[in-house]
Order: structure tokens, then C-alpha cells, then sequence
């Protein structure tokens, strides 16, 4: 039961030449609701980090904010940034910590590019680490590894990354069982991390919905 | 005889007194309770102790807030990259202290895990009067507890809350106040008059360089070199930046020429002054 808790997101990463790609499914939902279809769930986690996460909504974020925040801290605190190794060994480190005082369940990709390049590390909820060239979690994975380990290459090069994972999606939307329309995409190299789409292009990140109090009319908090 | 001896045995019996009211006296310099007249000696010479520090000056312009500190000469055999007076406490706060440099440290330390497990439960970057007060609060419980001694460190804090530029002195013992311009450390009172007489709020608006004044500043009591003085700016939306060793020579040169026009310029009106 804990398990299928994580299984209904789908988080998707390939590493490239000199890039690491994810993707993940924008909606929250359980059980039977949707809650929502603009969730984005790779959080940045410093200039040159990624991690996407899944799971229950609480943990989620609250894991996600609290390795963000403490990446920061590390940051700030002695100005050079950690490595990509060093976050995930932070990240997954507490994750075993909590695992039998009270665990998260988060099953999460950590991307980053540092002196020694991309690096994707797959964590799950029961703080199994190890680093990948490609990897997939939840009920996604069971449709998405295959199409990766077919047509994923050594050093591939951005727009290969891209229909790899475009190839993904497709699989994902013919044969899964569970809708899953719109992906955010995300990507980390030397400068930086940025959202695209799925033709490779920078997309200003998503606008948080503001309510404004002068507006009262439904149709207008909807836009 | 015996009024003699009397007064020696008064004489003995002040003595001794003596001896007891010094003994409770260093009692209270030990550790940090009120003395009789109503001080904190413990707390009085931590500020002695920020008066020896090397000085750092704050400058709040409209859009612009600088930092600038009186660099301590390094000795020949140490990199000098790593003795750091201003730091980041976070991408929109940075702090410069006078005084005891292990002391800030650890109180920079703390002051970084505030800001982050503010953000963390706010969800918001901290506001520089809420993260002075921290500071103060920590330096205050030393002063309160037993067996601690204050931190000998006072600090500036510069940052931006919501568009509008703050500077904050927190002196070490535990007070803060917010300030237009502030001056720290062992030149503080020079700086601090300096500044009376030469801060204006409107110096941007007046297009006149925040940077250029602290340079200025900090050139009353820093033996004059560039090599002697480090600047930072910080402006709205943007983290801390050190300004240049080049940059601030081609301040200091053009103040020099500022001054030294100033002078001709006196000794010509008293030339004129004479009587005839």
C-alpha cells in the first residue's frame, strides 16, 4: 500500500553528452480526484541541480523544500557549491535516517551538472541510491525503461535526448491506463537548469495563479 | 595607647573590607551580572572589544546599499583571499562585523540557518529587520545566562525588503536600530561624524555614487591605498557584489584630487582674507 502511494506519478531522466533531462507528469491526484493538471514536481535545487519527486503531496514538498533549503544553507555557508554526488548522498542520507523513525515517501531523481559533468542518480522511497544514465519511476517505468534501453545511446546530444523521451511519452499515452497530457520538462547542463518544451525551446517557468481581491467573478480567478 | 591601638584596629578592619567588596567586584567582572552602579562590565568590554576591531561603514542610498571595510593587513605567507569581513548570510543579505572574527563565525553560522529555515516555513527570503533581531537575540542570551560571555562582535546588515534598502547595527549587547549610514570598529567615531556631516538620503537621486562616499569614509581613518579597503554593493533582486580593487583605486585617486583642489582652493581664499 505504501508503495502504490508513489506509483501514479511519473518521473522520467536520460543523461546526455553534457546534459541530464527530466521529465514528470503535471497532475496531483488521489484515488479517484484530480486535484490538479499544472503541478510541477522537479524542484531546482540550486543553480545547477534538479530533482523531481514523487509521492503524497505533503511528503513530497516538504522533502523536496528541506533538501533545497539545506543545499542552500551548504551553499552560503561555504561558498562553493555542492556536487551533484554530494547532494544526492545528503538527500538520500536522510531519507535512510527517517526510514524507520518515520519515513518519507518520496521516490525521487537528482540531476545535476558539476566539474565532473551530468549526473542523474535514482533514490527510492526506501533510500536505494545509485547513479544511471537513464531511469524511470512509478507505473511509468514499467512502459518507458524498455523504450530507453532501445533507443538511448552513449553521449547523446540534446534533440536525441528529446525524441527519446518524446518516444516515452507516446508509449505512456497509448498504453497507459492513467491520462497523462502535459509534462514539464526540465533540463541541467554548464549553464544551468531551464524548462523547455518538447522541441527543445526555453519556456518561462510557470506563473503561480494570483487571486486578485478586486476580482469577484469565477471566470476571472480562472485565468 | 589605647586610642592607638584602636586605630589600628580600625585601620585592620577597613582593610579587610576592603579586600571583601574587591573580591565580590571581581565577581562581577567575571561573569555577566549587575554591578552595583548599574553596569555590565562583561558587556561593556565586549564593546571594547568591537572598538578594536577594524572598522566597517554602512551607506543606505535609494537604490543602492554598500558595505565597506578597513582590510587588515595580511601578513606576507597568508593568502589573503580568506580573510572575508563581508559575507552572504543569504542571496539578498549580507552582513560585515568589527570585532572578534571567531565570534562572528559562529554567529554568521546561526544567522544562515535562520535565514534558510525561515524560507523553509515562510516560504519568503527573511526580512533584514527580522534576521537583526535574531542576531541580537542571540547576542543578548549571553549576557543573561551564566557561565557565557558575550560575543565580542558588532555587525551591519544590509538587504532589501520589498524594493526598499535597509541597514540594521546590532552591537553586542544585543541592541539593534535601524540606520540611514552607521560606521563599526575602532574608526567608528571618525566614520560616524564623518558621515553626519556628508550622508545625505538622496545621494543617487543627487547622481552621486553611494560607493564613492564609503570610499571616502573609510579614507578618513584607513591608511590611504586601495589595498586597504574592501566594498560591496548590494542593489534590489540582485546578491552581493565586491566591487573591484580597481575600482576603488579610481575612487580613491579621484578623491585625492577632490581634496588636494580643496586645499588650494582654502589656501587661496585666506590668501585673500589678509589685510592689506
Amino acid at each position: 500500500k505504501r508503495r502504490r502511494l508513489t506509483m501514479a506519478d511519473i518521473l522520467l531522466g536520460v543523461t546526455g553528452k553534457d546534459y541530464v533531462l527530466l521529465a514528470a507528469d503535471r497532475s496531483a491526484a488521489r484515488s479517484i480526484i484530480v486535484f490538479k493538471n499544472d503541478e510541477d514536481k522537479i524542484l531546482e535545487l540550486d543553480s545547477h541541480k534538479l530533482m523531481a519527486t514523487s509521492g503524497p503531496q505533503g511528503d513530497r514538498t516538504n522533502f523536496g523544500e528541506y533538501i533545497q533549503r539545506n543545499l542552500q544553507l551548504y551553499n552560503l555557508a561555504n561558498s562553493v557549491p555542492l556536487s551533484t554526488h554530494g547532494a544526492a548522498n545528503f538527500a538520500r542520507r536522510e531519507l535512510a535516517e527517517a526510514l524507520r523513525r518515520s519515513p518519507w515517501q518520496v521516490n525521487s531523481l537528482i540531476a545535476g551538472f558539476d566539474k565532473k559533468g551530468p549526473s542523474l542518480y535514482y533514490m527510492d522511497y526506501m533510500a536505494s541510491m545509485h547513479k544511471v544514465d537513464k531511469a524511470a519511476h512509478g507505473y511509468g517505468a514499467y512502459f518507458t525503461l524498455s523504450v530507453m534501453d532501445r533507443y538511448c545511446v552513449k553521449d547523446m546530444s540534446l534533440e536525441e535526448g528529446l525524441s527519446v523521451l518524446k518516444k516515452c511519452i507516446h508509449e505512456l499515452q497509448t498504453r497507459f491506463l492513467l491520462k497523462c497530457n502535459s509534462f514539464i520538462l526540465k533540463v541541467v547542463d554548464k549553464d544551468g537548469t531551464r524548462i523547455i518544451d518538447m522541441d527543445g525551446n526555453t519556456v518561462e517557468p510557470p506563473k503561480p495563479k494570483t487571486f486578485n481581491k478586486s476580482d469577484d467573478s469565477d471566470s476571472k480567478a480562472d485565468e | 595607647n589605647q586610642s592607638e591601638l584602636d586605630r589600628q584596629r580600625e585601620r585592620e578592619r577597613e582593610r579587610e573590607r576592603e579586600r571583601e567588596r574587591e573580591g565580590s567586584m571581581s565577581y562581577d567582572r567575571a561573569i555577566t551580572v549587575f554591578s552595583p552602579d548599574g553596569h555590565l562590565f562583561q558587556v561593556e568590554y565586549a564593546l571594547e572589544a568591537v572598538r578594536k576591531g577594524t572598522t566597517a561603514v554602512g551607506i543606505q542610498g535609494s537604490k543602492t546599499l554598500v558595505l565597506g571595510v578597513e582590510k587588515k593587513s595580511t601578513a606576507k605567507l597568508q593568502e589573503p583571499r580568506t580573510q572575508r569581513k563581508i559575507v552572504a548570510l543569504d542571496g539578498h543579505v549580507a552582513l560585515a562585523f568589527a570585532g572578534l572574527s571567531a565570534d562572528a563565525r559562529v554567529l554568521v553560522h546561526k544567522a544562515r540557518i535562520q535565514c534558510q529555515s525561515y524560507r523553509l516555513t515562510v516560504e519568503d527570503p527573511i526580512p533584514i529587520e527580522v534576521i537583526s533581531r535574531y542576531i541580537s537575540k542571540v547576542q543578548q542570551s549571553s549576557t543573561i545566562r551564566g557561565g557565557k560571555r558575550p560575543y565580542g562582535v558588532a555587525s551591519l546588515l544590509v538587504g532589501f525588503e520589498a524594493g526598499e534598502p535597509r541597514l540594521y547595527k546590532v552591537d553586542p549587547s544585543g541592541t539593534y536600530s535601524q540606520w540611514k549610514a552607521s560606521s563599526i570598529g575602532r574608526g567608528s567615531k571618525t566614520c560616524l561624524e564623518f558621515l553626519e556631516k556628508n550622508y545625505a538620503s538622496d545621494i543617487e537621486e543627487k547622481d552621486e555614487d553611494p560607493v564613492k562616499l564609503a570610499v571616502k569614509t573609510l579614507l578618513e581613518v584607513v591608511e590611504a591605498g586601495a589595498s586597504n579597503i574592501e566594498i560591496a554593493v548590494m542593489r534590489d533582486g540582485e546578491p552581493m557584489q565586491i566591487v573591484s580593487d580597481e575600482e576603488i583605486a579610481a575612487h580613491v585617486e579621484v578623491i585625492n584630487k577632490e581634496k588636494e583642489e580643496e586645499k588650494k582652493r582654502k589656501k587661496l581664499s585666506s590668501v585673500s582674507s589678509w589685510p592689506n
